[in-house]
């Protein structure tokens, strides 16, 4: 069985075209309120590229390939590990009023339809 | 078969981290589904990591003698660069989160041109279009590591002034024409088998020069209020860089995370210009200063100060408010004060909503993040297009430390630098509370008419200790009057 991975450069495109389709189509979802944590999140998943700069350091075989190998896993895991960090911070803060709250307020099925839209 | 085991488990991992990665997104959707989204991402990322380890028992033979230093190095690597991150990203105030994000931001197009630079230095890559796709992911890569760094720079205040010299948009001009046409001698040296002029290795340090230097170039002129659409734009950038390195080292998981955030990063951006009214050629390649200044028409009516106090005791006995907040109340770090105001005011039973303005903050969303982060519940928090209507109904209209994005220039003003901008509509309410500094114009530079209106007052000091003043006002009325 043969488990490796050769992408011609249409199959590429094709990948390229649908990934690129998914992200808009997720994100123009995202309510204006997530924002910055929405971008903080995307930052991170492009943090993936730690994985490229493991597979480049891994196989580096000279000393300029392994500083640049270096600094690639370096700054790779900096993305990875700040984006998550940052990210995970700030939705924590996103609270809901409490039930007490909504029940004194009187426009609380308003803001409850508000939400419902945007989900 | 059991030789082909670290390769299906490597193959696996990556599948599952492109699929969290797409799921925890998707559970940003709403507020209450979202933590969990950035958790699943976030195992998606370990599980990745941890199997891109197995690499090691297939490596070239020309890097097996130093496979124990590399992994050596890789490990101090992870360590180093993840945990000051993750300690930087657990301290950072959430003011200076744009700043921050910037910053990893910057990182990771600095990971993905580093990944560039061993396949091109190592003459790793095969063919024409791999090469290509190389050169193009390092220079895109390259300028969002030097961009964002600038862009770090501007929003820390290391750097204050937008930089501009005569001549700039040439000079950008030819510092991109120098990268591409670098790049094209790195194509022909390296498919042609010959050096052209200089070693072929020289030529990719003059191109990794020329691309780092192109952005600085262009993000040295944009000023500090364009910086959200900026931010956005480098997402963008290092997210096609990954994705474009990952079709070069063959990994559908790096194509799969980087393009999907390339177009989040570019539809964030489009949203972004849409709401400052300006297209992002004209960010990127104007400054809003430079606008030949129009003459504005006279404005009617006087500026009408007021003590906070009674501002404050008005609130307490209308029905329904509306908080614009703006970067004003953040720079004087008055969220919480702002809040615990709100929550006397809910107390005698005073309908609250906060407005939020699409570009209210340094970069997309932040005013809601620096809400929150005060404890204000998000279903408090309405967006523009959400609750322009409820203005009319509102019997005060709270605006604290916003200017441009309630200035009804933009409705009405033709020769207005802001006309067409989609802005909050405090005018409308019975009565319009503005607390500010001073005197001072907005970002724009432009007099704001709402401040003249007959149904405006302003309440001059800082924030903070304006809102001091409120909650000490509504308090002393006491418990009779609840």
């Amino acid at each position: 069985m043969d488990l490796s991975i050769t992408m011609t450069g249409f199959v590429a495109l094709y990948v390229f075209m649908l990934a690129a389709f998914a992200g808009w189509v997720i994100i123009g979802h995202v309510p204006a309120i997530l924002h910055t944590p929405l971008m903080s999140g995307s930052n991170f998943v492009h943090g993936i590229v730690v994985v490229g700069g493991l597979y480049a350091l891994l196989n580096a075989s000279t000393v300029q390939e392994q500083v640049i190998g270096f600094v690639a896993v370096l700054l790779g895991a900096g993305n990875a590990a700040g984006g998550f960090a940052v990210t995970q911070r700030m939705l924590a803060m996103f609270q809901t009023s409490e039930p007490v709250l909504a029940h004194a307020h009187p426009h609380a099925h308003a803001r409850v339809h508000h939400l419902k839209k945007k989900g | 078969m059991l030789a082909n085991l670290p390769q299906l488990i490597i193959g696996l991992a990556d599948l599952a981290a492109a699929f969290l990665f797409l799921y925890g997104l998707q559970r940003m959707s709403s507020p209450a589904t979202a933590p969990s989204g950035i958790l699943v991402a976030g195992f998606g990322m370990v599980a990745a990591v941890l199997a891109s380890f197995l690499y090691v028992f297939s490596v070239s033979a020309a890097a097996q003698p130093h496979l124990g230093v590399n992994i050596g190095l890789a490990l101090i690597a992870l360590v180093v660069g993840g945990g000051l991150a993750w300690l930087s990203g657990k301290r950072v105030a959430m003011t200076a989160m744009p700043q921050m994000v910037a910053l990893y931001n910057g990182m990771g197009g600095g990971a993905a041109g580093a990944i560039a630079a061993v396949e091109l230095f190592g003459a790793k890559t095969q063919g024409a279009t791999q090469l290509v796709v190389t050169l193009l992911g390092a220079l895109i890569g390259a300028v969002s590591l030097s961009g964002s760094l600038v862009a770090w720079a501007k929003l820390q205040g290391v750097i204050n002034k937008p930089l501009r010299v005569r001549g700039q948009q040439a000079l950008n001009g030819v510092a991109m024409f120098a990268a591409l046409a670098t790049a094209g001698v790195i194509l022909f040296a390296v498919l042609g088998g010959a050096p052209i002029l200089l070693a072929t290795p020289t030529w990719i340090y003059i191109f990794f020069g020329l691309a780092l230097l192109f952005g600085v170039l262009m993000t040295l002129p944009i000023g500090g209020a364009d910086m959200p659409v900026v931010i956005s734009i480098y997402n963008a950038l290092t997210g096609l860089a990954v994705g474009l390195e990952g079709f070069v080292l063959q990994n559908p998981a790096l194509m799969i995370a980087g393009m999907v955030v390339g177009a989040a990063g570019l539809l964030l951006t489009l949203l972004m210009a849409k709401a400052m009214n300006r297209s992002v050629a004209n960010v990127v390649f104007t400054n809003f200063g430079d606008a030949p200044k129009q003459v504005q028409g006279a404005i009617k009516g006087s500026l009408r100060p007021v003590e906070a106090s009674d501002a404050g005791i008005a609130m307490r006995y209308a029905s329904k408010v509306i908080i614009v907040p703006g970067y004003g109340l953040a720079a004087a770090q008055a969220q919480q004060k702002l809040y615990e105001f709100v929550k006397l005011l809910q107390a005698a039973r005073v309908e609250v909503k906060f407005a939020v303005h699409p570009v209210a903050g340094r970069m997309p969303g932040q005013m809601d993040v620096l809400l929150a982060e005060a404890g204000v519940p998000y279903d408090l928090i309405f967006q523009l297009e959400d609750i322009n209507d409820d203005f009319a109904t509102a019997d005060v209209a709270l605006v604290i430390g916003a200017n441009d994005v309630v200035n009804p220039a933009a409705r009405t003003e033709k020769t207005s630098p802001i006309f067409g901008m989609p802005i909050l509509n405090a005018d409308k309410a019975k009565q319009v509370y503005v607390v500010k500094r001073g005197e001072g114009k907005g970002y724009a530079g432009i007099q704001n008419a709402l401040f003249y209106g007959d149904n405006c007052n302003m309440v001059y000091g800082d924030a903070q200790a304006v809102l001091v003043k409120m909650i000490e006002a509504v308090r002393g009325l006491g418990a009779a009057a609840a």
